[in-house]
């Protein structure tokens, strides 16, 4: 009896794990799309309605988008390169900056509190493109044009990034903070060597997501940056694919393109949702 | 603090009761300096890019302004307008926006947590893939869109849908999904649930890992029988934070969802305004007509809209101090 029962346990599990999978592989069908289309010849790209899977694989999507950017007035790679650095500064120091605001907003009563706590949550509604040019004239203000600083610092407001971050450390339990503090850590240390290595699944959350704004975000470089060689790959890539809707010309440039935009975000992805999985918030506590 | 002392002092002496107060707060923000220091670097780039440019944004909704000309203070008038005289507004743009996010908001939250738990319950080595799966169509954004679905309702006969009801013998006639009032609003509903395993999905599936595993241990022999009830009983409670979160995104998504009419009709305004959203109303106004100082209160209007729903989700999830 006990055997049937598993048995038809078993058989339910499977089902649904059947079905689970069928429709993960449907969700899965835009990837499989930006994958198979760079690397389509000129005939395939222009099917309707369009094909999944390649017939014939090409590189020479690849080889025309190498052909443009050996072409242009700033070298490709400068825009790799400011991509890069971009990225880099602005997720390090999103992490630690909404990690450090999470940290006092979800554990210390202070005067302000409630108020920053509501503006946060109202600021989530907020659409960076509706309000460009009071942006512009704050960044130009303070003469960060032309720098670095000028894309990494409005990312820095990251108000989802704080919310998320509240939730999870306050679930931290606060007899580990007590003990730490008892143990004669600092609020600093505290910090590093508690709120974040415990906050790990959130911080590695904020990062996924972070990284694939700032990565193909134009705004900065469309609307901060006037010199050419501040501009970042995303920007590029788009002023390819800018106007190209309904051209021929080009489309496999933008094709090849689109997986080239498209790649990074998968590695973070992968990169980062297994450390979602690692991390255990309650095993410190007994 | 000392609230036992300090009342009876200002009965006494009331002259410098202001000036204890006053007292008080500074030492308790000098108590507090620490927070203040941590909290400095985001609260200086938040008021910089974000308060500063919403708060003139929003001036702008007591104006009448055309991007060119001089603006001229015209205080409520647009607010007026908006309820009184724009029929758009009132017939289209409002019930539209209310239906949509009444489906799509509370249908996408049970389906990312569904699929969150769901995913949950598979093998650890295989679990990234699956939520790799389910959060592609948000990753890969508009392509993902024009791909799929535009090519799912294509109104000619080689639509993926119309295509199959043919084969079928269902029409006799393909059926224009896209541009037909009829159907519009439903497959916006469609498509933007497919969409909704984003932020606030990921948040969850991270929610999940956190739940203390010793409590399912505790439940059962409380005498918790089955899945449902630990999943009501443990694991949505021990997850609070990230059900708020994504409460609050979801919200947050469906009301300034807009951008999909556009994207699946490739027109800025939709057929006999079907699927016009209130987001589509305020573009229509900033970028169309250039009515910025009506667009600007249109969208504060969005924006108290928005509070209210995500005060209703704190109620729901909130702890008592943030409610």
């Amino acid at each position: 009896m006990l055997l049937s029962r598993l048995r038809r346990i078993t058989f339910f599990d499977f089902a649904l794990v059947l079905g689970f999978t069928a429709l993960a592989a449907f969700m899965s069908l835009p990837i499989i799309f930006i994958l198979n289309h760079a690397f389509k010849p000129t005939n395939e790209l222009f099917l309707f309605p369009p094909r999944f899977f390649v017939q014939n694989p090409t590189f020479s999507n690849f080889e025309q988008l190498f052909l443009h950017a050996t072409n242009a007035t700033v070298p490709f790679s400068r825009y790799v390169f400011n991509s890069v650095v971009v990225v880099t500064m602005t997720l390090v120091s999103v992490i630690v900056v909404s990690t450090m605001a999470a940290y006092v907003l979800a554990k210390y009563r202070f005067h302000f509190k409630q108020i920053i706590l509501s503006m946060i949550t109202l600021s989530l509604m907020f659409a960076p493109e509706t309000v460009g040019i009071p942006r512009y004239l704050i960044i130009s203000g303070i003469h960060l044009n032309n720098t670095y600083l000028g894309h990494v610092l409005p990312a820095l407001a990251s108000p989802i990034a704080v919310f998320m971050l509240v939730g999870f450390i306050s679930q931290i339990p606060n007899e580990l903070l007590e003990a730490a503090k008892i143990d004669g850590a600092s609020h600093v240390g505290i910090f590093a060597r508690i709120v974040l290595p415990l906050s790990v699944p959130a911080i590695a959350t904020i990062s996924i997501f972070t990284f694939q704004g700032v990565w193909g975000d134009v705004e900065t470089s469309t609307l901060f940056m006037q010199d050419e060689t501040m501009r970042t790959l995303a920007f590029y890539v788009n002023s390819l694919l800018s106007g190209l809707q309904n051209s021929v010309a080009a489309q496999n440039v933008a094709a090849a393109a689109g997986l080239l935009m498209f790649i990074p975000n998968l590695i973070i992805f992968l990169l980062f949702q297994r450390k979602v999985l690692e991390t255990m918030i309650h095993s410190g506590i007994k | 603090m000392n609230t036992e002392l300090s009342p009876g002092l200002t009965k006494i002496v009331p002259q410098s009761s202001i000036r204890l107060k006053w007292n008080r707060f500074w030492r308790e923000i000098r108590r507090d300096s620490f927070c203040y220091l941590f909290l400095a670097p985001f609260l200086i780039c938040f008021t910089a890019f974000i308060v500063i440019p919403v708060i003139m944004a929003a001036t702008l909704g007591f104006t009448s302004y055309d991007g060119f000309g001089s603006l001229r203070f015209i205080g409520f008038d647009n607010y007026i307008m908006l309820f009184t005289q724009d029929v758009v507004f009132l017939t289209k743009a409002l019930p539209n926006t209310f239906m949509f996010a009444l489906i799509v908001g509370p249908g996408g939250y049970a389906l990312a947590f569904l699929f969150a738990w769901l995913i949950h319950q598979l093998p650890i080595r295989i679990r990234d893939y699956y939520t790799l799966a389910f959060y592609a169509p948000s990753m890969a954004g508009g392509v993902a869109l024009s791909v799929v679905w535009i090519a799912a309702f294509s109104g000619d006969r080689v639509g993926y849908l119309n295509n199959f009801l043919l084969t079928m013998g269902w029409i006799d006639n393909p059926i224009i999904w896209l541009q037909n009032p009829k159907y519009l609003l439903n497959i916006m509903i469609i498509v933007s649930l497919w969409i909704s395993f984003s932020v606030g999905f990921l948040a969850m599936l991270a929610g999940l890992q956190t739940v203390n595993r010793e409590l399912y241990e505790a439940g059962r022999i409380d005498g918790i029988s089955n899945r449902l009830q630990e999943v009501f009983y443990i694991t949505v409670p021990s997850m609070k934070p990230q059900m708020l979160f994504s409460a609050v995104m979801t919200i947050v998504t469906t009301l300034k969802a807009g951008a999909i009419s556009t994207q699946l009709t490739g027109l800025p305004i939709t057929p006999q305004y079907s699927g016009h959203l209130i987001i589509n109303h305020i573009d229509d106004y900033a970028f169309i007509r250039f009515e910025l100082g009506y667009a600007s209160s249109v969208s504060v209007m969005l924006l108290i809209v928005s509070y209210f729903a995500m005060r209703f989700a704190y109620r729901l999830f909130g702890s008592k101090e943030e409610a």
